[in-house]
């Protein structure tokens, strides 16, 4: 597709533009927040400190970012093919079962470095195997894939909520989860990474598979910019005319695509349910699906900008937790707001400040060639 | 109870259920008739179920909650448009990023003016849509069959829902049969031959947006004047999704949008109705596979396999005028 822009510096193309975009939707929120009566400064200092005020309050902000590196991530490999995953919520959910039967299975007899890689692959399978079905409808069948993971949202909610209530529910509780995790089935936390900068993590569930995560984020990197397959899904997500006549099997490529896609959700269950409940309960993914929406368009779908964007949004459901404490007028669903801001303005409305900035840029570049022409002359 | 009352009382509650899914599903035919996706639906109801039950609590007039429910609901689809239209940028990201916001808004305003928990008042009296009963409603309901039907079907439901059934036809004649239904089509299908014929795409795609909003508002107004008496967090619940399902499982045709918005009302209500009770023959039925249905009917029919759901050619993508 042409571009109808001005080329700009790739400082600005991936700095500033994000940033003036994240600096509108946050003038936006504060608002909101005045709307409501409350001092929108004061709530930033809460949303700061929140967020990283004690080292227990940036072990629950790395927590949080965790499992929007896998959901921001899922979101950008999806994108690159030009597919746009809005399921990750389903996926996510799903590859929980994967994670919570490795972990009944195992938690009593094996330590937890055996459970780990098994419950990854456990997870990505599972979450792999709801974006299958979507993407090969897609390809096959030709059914829009935003509508299709919408629906397998809706259809992952009611089979969650059946397993949990019918399935895997130990007899005689009543409450929809299973049972709690042994030894076998609990990350080891993180503090000795924040202990390296003097940070006591405190009661913060910061586990190691923020490791995982970057990991994830490194792999993504990988294959997006430096192996066959994710070349082929770069120019399919390009131009999928290109692609055919280039004679990659568009078809293929979208069901792989999806399917990393939906291993990356489903590889976020892993944080919430080994890492912090040690049990699957209901509703565990808690949006984090749609925030990977956010955290991928804030982040231009490359690992090196969707790890910070991961982090923005870890600091706001910290530290959006924090001002709810503190100001109980504003509650965590301020988080959901900012989170709608975010994807307005870095996405849909991406190109709202592009043609005054590129303007800024032409005339800066513009009268700098006059005074060096007028310097030659 | 005999099993033709029990049906009775199944559909009755499907015409009660189905209303929103109507006004919805209707809006959301106008705009992706004209080409612009809509996944703001859910978003658009829930603001305007809010705004109708905040106004119509405060001045105690259903009339003015109405009206502050299409405005708002008119509001949010100018900035779907704005973003989509204007902006080109993607009417999917828009979509998803208005249900967030209006979303997290609601709760965090109602609380704010309210202090409910995120509810707004309860209304009662003028505050809210009374139901409509006919004329010898009471008198015909003994009379066996025609009675219960013309006395719990027909007659006693609110203004909106026979406006919602009224608007099947009209959005049909206006579609089909104006002049503005044809340029609104032909915008789906074929942007730049409307445009070499001189009519503005930008300017019919923002009036397709506006009509969604308007029939997006009534929906939402329906729910917390006449469904329920105020607003409750959250109270669309998925029903702008199911509205969405219902318009691609019509193959976006008005009279199709109309029966499909019954079959998943029709599904609600059966699956609230069969809670705890086993079916002859085929026994318990999973309250959770009842509430999946619509999603997975969806998702069979969008595959191809319950003949074929085409969108609107132009459907998803902004229009350039030049290159």
């Amino acid at each position: 597709m042409s571009n109808p822009y001005a080329r700009l510096p790739g400082w600005a193309e991936y700095g500033l533009i994000p940033l003036v975009n994240l600096v509108v939707a946050f003038l936006v929120a504060g608002l909101v927040v005045l709307l409501v009566g409350e001092s929108p400064l004061e709530a930033a200092y809460h949303l700061i400190n929140g967020a990283f005020g004690r080292g227990e309050y940036i072990g629950f902000t790395l927590y949080y970012a965790t499992t929007f590196i896998f959901t921001g991530l899922a979101v950008a490999v999806a994108s690159h093919a030009g597919l746009f995953n809005i399921g990750g919520e389903g996926q996510a959910y799903v590859g929980g079962i994967g994670v919570a039967l490795v972990c009944l299975w195992l938690d009593r007899i094996m330590p937890w470095y055996v459970v780990f890689p098994l419950a990854i692959l456990g997870s990505a399978a599972f979450g792999a195997l709801w974006a299958f079905l979507p993407g090969w409808l897609q390809a096959k069948r030709g059914s829009h894939i935003v509508i299709t993971t919408i629906m397998f949202n809706f259809i992952a909610s009611s089979l969650m909520v059946y397993l949990l209530t019918r399935v895997l529910k130990p007899l005689g509780s009543m409450a929809p989860q299973t049972r709690t995790f042994e030894a076998g089935g609990q990350l080891p936390k993180l503090d000795w990474l924040l202990g390296l900068f003097g940070l006591d993590i405190g009661n913060a569930p910061f586990n190691i598979s923020f490791l995982l995560a970057l990991l994830a984020a490194f792999g993504c990197w990988l294959l997006i910019w430096r192996t066959r397959l994710g070349y082929e899904m770069r120019v399919m997500g390009h131009s999928p005319s290109a692609a055919r006549y280039a004679g990659i099997k568009d078809a293929r490529i979208t069901v792989i695509a999806m399917m990393i896609s939906g291993g990356l959700c489903g590889m976020m269950a892993l944080n919430p349910i080994m890492g912090e409940q040690f049990r699957m309960q209901l509703d565990f993914v808690q949006g984090a699906g749609f925030v990977g929406i956010a955290v991928a368009l804030m982040g231009r779908s490359h690992p090196a900008g969707i790890i910070p964007a991961a982090i923005l949004f870890g600091m706001l459901y910290q530290g959006g937790a924090e001002i709810a404490f503190e100001m109980p007028t504003i509650s965590r669903d301020m988080i959901v707001i900012i989170q709608g801001l975010v994807i307005l303005f870095a996405g849909a409305l991406e190109n709202m400040f592009r043609p005054a900035i590129g303007r800024i840029f032409a005339s800066v570049a513009s009268s700098r060639s006059a005074s060096s022409a007028a310097k030659g002359a | 109870m005999d099993v033709f009352h029990m049906l009775v009382t199944v559909l009755e509650s499907t015409i009660r259920v189905s209303v929103p899914l109507i006004f919805a599903a209707l809006g959301g035919l106008f705009t992706e008739r004209a080409g612009v996706f809509d996944i703001g639906l859910e978003g658009k109801m829930l603001g305007a179920a809010f705004a109708a039950g905040a106004v119509a609590a405060v001045t105690g007039n259903v009339w003015a909650g109405l009206l502050a429910a299409i405005l708002i609901s008119v509001l949010l689809s100018l900035v779907h448009g704005y973003a989509s239209i204007t902006q080109r940028g993607s009417q999917i990201v828009s979509g998803v990023a208005i249900n967030f916001i209006v979303f997290g808004s609601t709760v965090i305003l109602g609380e704010a003016w309210f202090r409910q928990g995120g509810r707004t008042p309860a209304l009662a009296g003028d505050a809210r849509f009374s139901t409509i009963t006919f004329p010898f409603a009471e008198e015909i309901r003994p009379v066996p069959v025609i009675g219960p039907i013309y006395a719990d079907l027909i007659s006693g439901h609110f203004f909106l829902t026979y406006l919602a059934f009224a608007m099947v036809p009209i959005t049909w004649w206006i579609l089909y049969r104006t002049r503005f239904g044809l340029r609104l089509r032909a915008v789906g299908e074929n942007p730049g031959a409307v445009d070499t014929a001189g009519i503005s795409v930008v300017w019919m795609r923002y009036r397709a947006v506006i009509c969604c909003g308007i029939l997006a508002g009534l929906g939402g107004a329906y729910l917390s004047l006449a469904m329920t008496a105020g607003f409750v967090k959250g109270m669309t619940a998925g029903k702008g999704y199911i509205a969405l399902a219902a318009l691609i499982f019509a193959k976006w045709k008005p009279l199709n949008v109309m029966l499909a918005c019954l079959l998943f009302g029709f599904l609600d209500a059966l699956a609230i109705r069969l809670q705890g009770n086993p079916l002859p023959l085929i026994g318990q039925i999973p309250v959770q596979l009842m509430q999946a249905l619509p999603y997975i009917l969806t998702v069979i029919l969008l595959a191809g396999f319950i003949g074929k759901a085409v969108p609107p050619k132009a459907g998803g993508v902004p229009y350039v005028k030049e290159r």
